[in-house]
């Protein structure tokens, strides 16, 4: 064989050798948190999970108030973020592309990616609950929102500008308008990039306690009012899980078992509906 | 051929008003009606950018408001200082700054390559059935919340480095010239180097998924160019897909890295908060994020706070710098590349 | 009608918000008494640094602490404060062949091995308190808390009162700079390490000392005697304190006198208004209160927590008359006998 060609396949073969290794080092990490998460959750695993309120220690219950006001908040949270950030990520692929309010948007929402989250939390409490006056689902659906919306922005902008521009000249050239090029044609070429986004930002934002503890604060209680503090997940299995009572420390691992396989199931059904037929 | 159900770009056109098919004065007035919509949505993306400016802006103003008295106190000082009393109130942000780039800076080097080597993997040689379900496996590590990797983190991680990474480290490097103050001190399994292993865990899915992403968007003509010219899979990937590809893979990474200046849960659990500025990366220390996260809700007194919403700000400005230089880096790439 | 369920709106809108200790006891209570008065009262544990603040902006109806305010604190931002339970601060070791109440420290022991001056077990200083017991000679690793906490503060108070070393090298607060050591999360993250550390020191509360079966030591107090905790040893604290003589209750049980005393203790408290914003909502937290020192004690109990002598009750009871009231001056709950 030709020496060169021997030594470009070995090193071909070195570099599929070590992807495969870093598929299966990644993938050993989800085993092992997932392994730990089933061995401490499962069993604490029961139909009062899902329909008990909190208990105080000592007492059974279930988690059903923090998991309503979970899935209430991160759904708002979601509602509000995601058009946001979809539309000024647009205008700063499609329409601004070179304009100074893109680079400047982009910056600063570069930055607010690694905003520590009890600080949007700060933010949120000046805004919002310091002049209601009250803790509130709102306020924590809102700082939730402002969570998501940087991550929506950075992965629409991003997936917009790699769809080749041979498409959107072949819409203008037939006479089609610029938003119907973009909602018909360039959203559906990045769809998939966008859902990622999308879905990296719920699985961020459902974990999230900082935010939530000087926003929505917390709820022992059954409480579908948005204007008052609002029980979540997050919260309560902070709370339980540094508590010294094994019931609650119980119920804490299943509660992240709970939000952990709810994360799993929205990826997969999401990923199903999303992808395109054209697989890749 | 279009397969079937699938729609074109003229269907499209066609179907939206038939533009063609009706008399002028209909078709004028479609046409205004899709000049209206058009420039409706112009003006509603181009708000929603400005509402996005705003809130973060907002929040950015509000730290520089919350962290004044700090830095009025201090001054200039206070970024160079490692001192953290709450008692005499004395603060500065060495530590955690240093903290923060030492445990980001690992996870980086881990999940930096390790991802894109998945994405590579995912894209190009993983059999067509198992890329999907491998693909949602690797994004579920971003789905695990930040408190659980934390929780775990305190009780499973932290006790399997105590009892063996750890000391593996330090027997190995013990008597390595320079390597030996980057594992000195006893093993307690907290720590920054476990922290920035946690990390790592949690920022590989944003490079992973963000890099498979683009990577599929590449357009198959130029890959198989490639083949065609007769490269291997890692020279494909390595001089047609990366180049291609390195605006969006650089996205991914400034995504992970943002994650992992800014993860908070998940570090404070096992960081150590110690406000002390140690070569040994086996040592504990803290982060800006962690260092908010565990005193913010106990610290009474206004400087304290004053000071805690001060790191805040300061992690805008690391954010800042980090930004700035890849920016240079990508402005570099496409110069020498143009 | 329709005024009734704004009443019974205001009847559910009580919320708290503060300190971490007592949230289990105040869920406990908050369940209990739900079931019997069908009023809820949420409580949430933010720190005690975010219960003042939230007190202070009138985001809650009452706040909570384990640091007390001073008298002067109280009086600038028209707040009163009382405490509702005590609970005490362990120290917990791990040395192989050492069980619970074996080893007994002083204060000024303690301070030194915190301060990083007594570096080892077989220190002169501890084998002259422990002449029974086998020490080996092996590095002492110093735990202590990660995190801001009422618990750190009670501790360093004590090391305070004890060491002019402690004193005026350190200090106290909820966090401080300590001299040696490593941080970890929560009392149960001190608990981990310390279970997982050959040769490690720390401090929890009460019941995580209890719960998880942890090896405590035995502290010599004030009076020179030495006692294990006990919640009959934090109650003989409480006892001998000076409640009614302190503005608002706020005595920090550490370094007590008396024979039985655990020098640990500690109280968690409770900041209210002295004008109730919306009165209807303080006469509701009143109640509850009022309701939980009558039967809430066993339930405290259970939990590992110590209820207020009956004594400081009544006076707590006395000062809510005196001090808290509506708009128009009137006391907001009347003394009940």
């Amino acid at each position: 064989m030709n020496p060169l060609f021997a030594g470009r396949r070995r090193k071909n073969l070195v570099a599929m050798g070590l992807s495969l290794t870093a598929t299966t080092f990644g993938l050993g990490w989800l085993v092992l948190i997932l392994g730990s998460l089933l061995w401490e959750g499962f069993s604490g695993l029961s139909l009062a999970v899902f329909t008990e309120m909190t208990p105080p220690p000592g007492s059974a219950g279930g988690l059903l108030n923090a998991i309503m006001g979970s899935l209430l908040m991160t759904g708002l949270a979601v509602l509000i973020g995601t058009p946001i950030g979809i539309l000024a990520g647009t205008y700063m692929a499609e329409y601004g592309r070179r304009s100074r309010l893109t680079s400047i948007v982009r910056f600063i929402n570069d930055i607010l990616l690694s905003a520590p989250s009890i600080v949007i939390g700060l933010f949120i409490y000046e805004v919002v609950v310091y002049p209601m006056g009250h803790f509130s689902g709102w306020a924590g659906a809102i700082a939730l929102a402002v969570i998501v919306i940087p991550v929506v922005v950075r992965t629409t902008e991003d997936m917009l500008t790699l769809v080749p521009d041979s498409l959107r000249e072949a819409a203008a050239s037939i006479g089609l308008p610029r938003s119907l090029m973009i909602t018909r044609i360039a959203y559906r070429a990045a769809q998939a990039g966008m859902v990622t986004g999308v879905l990296l930002a719920i699985a961020r934002i459902s974990g999230e306690t900082a935010p939530l503890l000087f926003t929505a604060l917390n709820n022992q209680f059954w409480s579908s009012n948005l204007n008052g503090p609002m029980s979540s997940l997050p919260v309560v299995i902070f709370q339980f899980a540094l508590s010294p009572y094994k019931d609650w420390q119980a119920l804490a691992w299943t509660g992240a078992l709970i939000i952990t396989f709810a994360v799993l199931a929205l990826s997969i059904t999401a990923r199903a509906l999303a992808t395109p037929r054209k697989s890749s | 051929m279009e397969p079937a159900g699938r729609r074109t770009v003229a269907d499209l056109a066609l179907q939206t008003d038939a533009i063609g098919t009706r008399p002028a004065a209909d078709r004028s007035r479609v046409l205004a009606k899709l000049k209206f919509s058009d420039l409706a949505f112009h003006g509603l993306t181009r708000a929603a950018a400005i509402l996005v400016l705003l809130l973060l802006s907002g929040v950015i103003i509000s730290l520089i408001i919350g962290s004044w008295p700090a830095l009025s106190k201090f001054g200039p000082g206070f970024l160079v200082s490692e001192r953290w009393n709450p008692v005499t109130e004395n603060f500065g942000a060495l530590a955690p700054i240093y903290g923060t780039l030492v445990t980001s800076f690992i996870a980086m080097l881990i999940a930096v390559p390790v991802g894109l080597m998945i994405a590579m993997f995912l894209t190009e040689l993983c059999p067509q059935f198992l890329r999907r379900p491998i693909g949602i496996a690797i994004e579920l590590l971003a789905g695990i919340p930040s408190i659980i990797y934390g929780i775990w983190g305190l009780f499973v991680f932290a006790p399997f480095l105590q009892d063996s990474l750890q000391p593996f480290l330090i027997s190995v490097f013990g008597n390595v010239p320079v390597l030996s103050a980057l594992f000195e001190g006893p093993p307690y399994g907290i720590g920054m180097l476990t922290a920035g292993l946690i990390l790592a865990i949690m920022v590989l899915p944003f490079v992973t998924s963000i890099s498979r992403d683009v990577f599929s968007a590449v357009p198959p003509v130029l890959k198989e160019a490639a083949y065609g010219l007769g490269c291997t899979t890692w020279e494909v990937a390595r001089h047609v897909v990366l180049p291609y590809t390195r605006v969006g893979v650089i996205g991914g990474i400034m995504l992970g890295l943002g994650r992992a200046l800014g993860e908070t849960m998940a570090v404070t659990f096992v960081i150590g908060n110690a406000h002390k500025v140690s070569a040994s990366i086996i040592a504990p220390g803290t982060t800006i994020s962690a260092t908010i996260a565990n005193e913010f809700t106990e610290a009474v007194g206004d400087i304290y706070t004053s000071s805690l919403i001060a790191l805040g700000l300061i992690l805008f400005v690391i954010t800042f710098i980090v930004l700035s230089f890849a920016r240079y880096l990508l402005l570099r790439i496409e110069r020498r590349i143009g | 009608m329709a005024a009734m369920s704004v009443v019974s709106a205001y009847a559910v809108d009580i919320s708290g918000a503060g300190a971490t200790f007592p949230y289990p006891i105040y869920a406990k209570w908050a369940d209990a008494y739900k079931k019997e008065s069908g009023n809820g009262l949420n409580y949430q544990s933010i720190g005690s640094g975010g219960g003042i603040k939230q007190i202070t902006a009138k985001t809650v109806t009452f706040g909570a602490s384990d640091m007390p305010l001073s008298g002067e604190q109280l009086n600038k931002d028209g707040l009163t404060q009382f405490p509702t339970v005590m609970g005490g601060v362990v120290p917990v070791i791990n040395i192989e062949g050492v069980k619970p109440d074996e080893v007994v420290l002083d204060g000024a022991t303690l301070a030194n091995i915190f301060l990083g001056t007594v570096k080892t077990w077989d220190d002169p200083a501890i084998k002259k308190l422990n002449a029974n017991v086998k020490l080996p000679s092996q590095p002492i690793v110093v735990v202590h808390r990660s995190d801001g906490s009422g618990t750190t503060f009670l501790y360093t108070d004590y090391l305070s009162k004890v060491s002019a070393d402690w004193k005026s090298k350190v200090g106290a607060n909820t966090a401080v700079e300590w001299p040696v050591g490593i941080g970890a999360k929560g009392n149960e993250g001190v608990a981990n390490n310390v279970s997982q550390t050959k040769g490690s020191i720390g401090y929890v509360e009460y019941a995580y000392a209890k719960q998880n079966k942890l090896t405590n030591t035995k502290l010599v107090n004030k009076d020179g005697k030495t006692v294990t905790p006990t919640a009959k040893s934090f109650m003989a604290a409480a006892a001998n304190a000076n409640w009614e003589a302190t503005p608002g209750f706020g005595v920090v049980l550490t370094d007590e006198p008396g024979a039985d005393s655990w020098p640990l203790a500690g109280a968690t408290f409770i900041l209210m208004h002295k004008q109730a914003q919306d009165a209807a909502a303080s006469k509701e937290a009143l109640k509850f209160f009022d309701w939980a020192y009558g039967k809430g004690d066993k339930m405290a109990e259970d939990l590992d927590y110590v209820p207020m002598p009956d004594k400081v009750v009544d006076a707590i009871k006395r000062s809510w008359a005196k001090e808290i009231k509506d708009k128009d001056g009137k006391p907001i709950l009347a003394l009940s006998n």
